[in-house]
């Protein structure tokens, strides 16, 4: 084969992988949603992270707007200090809160920020002060528990009233 | 006692040949500044072993992805998970096998092929008119093949992964009929590009140094007889699989590690 | 260049060699000499002939003086310069200088007739590809085969490859040429015809050739000084022609004129035959 030809199938070939990468990249990977737009850092503490981790999504409305950037844990007041990245388009009031949210019923977690009515908007590098912390299964459960022995133990209560009543 | 001798003898001898390799691949890095200047060689290897094991290399992607896409379905139908088929078949194929399976394909089709090359070459005394020519075989001959591998492996596991996720998409959306957007939409929003699909990249360029390079040091160490040639090309297939199995290994703990 | 039409005159040790090889000794493995303190002188403008049995280690000389090996013993010096195998630039400086006949040719089989004669010229010089054309067309029909430029290297003959194989040693226009056997295997036309090319092409060039061989006949009839080796390295005989035909040397006369018994002997070392048998005592 030619010295041209040969270069040229070479070309080809690299070409292919080329579109093979941006194929695999956009349509098969989360490329397209969240890269490359500049962001500012706001800070929010929350008693318990639950399953967040570095890299999760920061959603409004369920849009996604941000990501989590570290966390860390205050060694004064030990609560989680979480870094949010959130894109610099989206600027919230600063009585906004932040909860941390489970997508789906076993899915990852996601921190979901509320908008307030505040006039004044986060600067960078604020901290949200209403924070809801993840909710820990455990705690749910003896919750549960918990409400259920409190319904058991007040309704001896209402056939008293009822009897009462006759 | 013999045999304490024996296994004493043995790992000395592993590590010579161990130190062998090293001062093998010295030398070849030491040769690439020359051969680039020249990269037609280079490019026309690529060609070589690229473009030419793209047959081998499509087929056996879209085969995978079939098969993949069967199996993972059949696993996640039972958990009500059947939408995420697309989601796990990328991730296996982006992650591990496209890499590890194009490695072991690329070894056995083009590594082999390398290894035959050059082993005829030095039994025919090609090697030796060359130096004698004054012109390095292993700039001329040696490291365009080398280079010609790591850049064809990358771009041929790529295409694996792609011709996989497209076979799983024919089993799974036209075949069995799961539905389209969930198939694409579960499979974006669950992969990601820097984890995934950038170590996934990085594994198969490891893959391809190995396979590369072992290829072209069993060439050029072989015995110049026809047993000889025949025993390196055996010796190219099973230590490039070997190691980079083992390899897969050390890089999957290091970069899918749980943080 | 015109050819020279007779051989020049040996004036005896004050003329310039270009290889001198001075007490050298060699062998690939600390037990095993292959080389025994052989000392030879290749004289500029020559061509000389080392003549052996197989094994006798002259093929190893020539991979000395290529720098192939370094030498365990002793030195080779080429031009007057001694040859150090680490030294990378002056192997380098002393390759472009030679060219070497390979015994089956060691043509590049990926490569054309005509690439394999270009290829030193692409990869020492930087002349164009009109350039090199013109001077790889004139060194195949020096050779004499012009016309088959573009065959593939599997589609000639042994006979044709070697010529090949030689067209590619000149391309430089080297100031040594090595033959590594080349008359072996060849026909009898073949053989007429290379050996005629080893003299004009070394007269032609005002070349210093050297042959290694075991074919005597050729080698006499072209070469001008011819040393013999024996099996375990060592010279036995060097000189003339003229003067190794009249040597009264019995292991020279065995080996001049192929006869199979004599101070080589024809049976491989074993026990009376009669004792094989099983005949008596």
């Amino acid at each position: 084969m030619s010295r041209k030809g040969i270069e040229t199938m070479v070309g080809g070939f690299v070409l292919l992988g080329i579109v093979a990468l941006v194929f695999l990249a956009l349509k098969a990977a989360n490329l397209s949603s969240f890269s490359g737009d500049e962001t500012y850092p706001l800070l929010a503490k929350f008693d318990n992270i639950g399953g967040l981790k570095v890299r999760s999504p920061v959603r409004s409305a369920g849009v996604v707007v941000g990501r989590v950037e570290s966390i860390a844990l205050d060694p004064k007041t030990f609560q989680g200090v979480v870094k949010l990245d959130v894109k610099k388009s989206v600027q919230f009031p600063a009585d906004s809160s932040a909860r941390i949210l489970t997508s789906g019923l076993l899915g990852d977690q996601y921190i979901g920020l509320e908008a307030g009515a505040d006039e004044k908007n986060f600067a960078p590098g604020d901290t949200i002060k209403q924070t809801q912390s993840a909710v820990v299964l455990e705690s749910l459960i003896s919750q549960f528990l918990f409400n259920k022995a409190a319904d058991a133990g007040s309704t001896p209560a209402a056939p008293a009233t009822n009897g009462g009543k006759k | 006692m013999n045999s304490l001798a024996a296994i004493g003898r043995y790992t000395l001898d592993s590590l010579r040949a161990l130190g062998h390799h090293a001062f093998f691949f010295w030398e070849l890095m030491r040769t690439l500044p020359t051969s680039l200047r020249r990269p037609y060689f280079a490019v026309a290897q690529v060609h070589a072993l690229g473009n030419l094991s793209l047959l081998v290399i499509l087929s056996s992607g879209l085969a995978v992805g079939f098969v993949l896409a069967l199996q993972t379905y059949y696993a996640l139908a039972t958990y009500g998970a059947a939408d995420s088929v697309g989601l796990v078949v990328n991730l296996s194929l982006v992650r591990e096998l496209g890499p590890v399976v194009t490695a072991l394909l690329f070894a056995g089709r083009a590594g082999t092929s390398l290894t035959a090359e050059i082993g005829l070459m030095k039994a025919g005394e090609q090697l030796a008119a060359m130096e004698l020519m004054a012109v390095d075989p292993k700039s001329r001959v040696l490291a365009p093949r080398f280079l010609g591998g790591i850049v064809a492996m990358p771009v041929l596991a790529l295409l694996f992964s792609a011709v996989g996720i497209l076979g799983a998409y024919v089993v799974g959306v036209l075949m069995i009929g799961l539905d389209p957007g969930n198939f694409w939409s579960i499979m974006e929003s669950g992969v990601d590009v820097r984890r995934d699909l950038g170590n996934g990249i990085i594994k198969s360029i490891v893959f391809g140094v190995i396979c590369s390079f072992v290829a072209v040091y069993q060439g050029y160490e072989a015995k110049a007889t026809p047993e000889g040639v025949a025993r390196a090309t055996t010796r190219t297939v099973v230590i490039s699989s070997l190691t980079v199995l083992a390899m897969d290994f050390v890089l999957t703990a290091l970069m899918f590690s749980p943080r | 260049m015109p050819s020279e039409p007779a051989r020049p005159n040996l004036d005896g040790p004050s003329t310039d060699a270009l290889i001198e090889v001075e007490h050298v000794s060699f062998g690939y493995e600390p037990g095993r000499t292959i080389l025994n303190d052989i000392s030879m002188r290749f004289v500029r403008g020559q061509v000389t002939a080392i003549l052996g049995g197989s094994g006798c280690g002259k093929t190893t000389v020539l991979r000395l003086i290529g720098g192939v090996h370094p030498v365990n013993q002793g030195s080779v010096r080429f031009d007057g310069e001694a040859i150090d195998t680490r030294n990378a630039e002056q192997l380098f400086r002393l390759r472009r200088r030679l060219g070497m006949l390979f015994q089956f040719g060691a043509l590049f089989t990926d490569l054309s007739v005509y690439e394999n004669v270009a290829f030193p010229l692409r990869e020492h010089t930087d002349l164009d590809d009109a350039m090199i054309r013109d001077i790889v067309l004139m060194k195949l029909n020096a050779v004499g085969l012009r016309g088959a430029a573009n065959l593939r290297i599997a589609e000639i003959s042994g006979g044709m490859g070697r010529r090949v194989a030689l067209a590619r040693a000149i391309a430089l226009d080297p100031e040594l040429l090595l033959y590594d056997e080349p008359f072996t295997g060849l026909d009898p036309i073949a053989m007429g015809v290379t050996a005629n090319l080893v003299r004009k092409l070394n007269d032609a060039l005002g070349a210093t050739s050297l042959i290694v061989s075991h074919d005597v006949q050729e080698c006499f009839e072209i070469c001008d000084y011819a040393y013999i080796m024996a099996s375990p390295g060592v010279v036995i005989a060097h000189g003339r022609p003229e003067e190794l035909n009249a040597s009264t040397d019995p292991q020279v006369r065995q080996f001049i004129r192929g006869e199979p018994d004599g101070p080589v002997p024809f049976h491989y070392p074993a026990p009376p035959l009669a004792q094989d048998l099983g005949l008596g005592v």
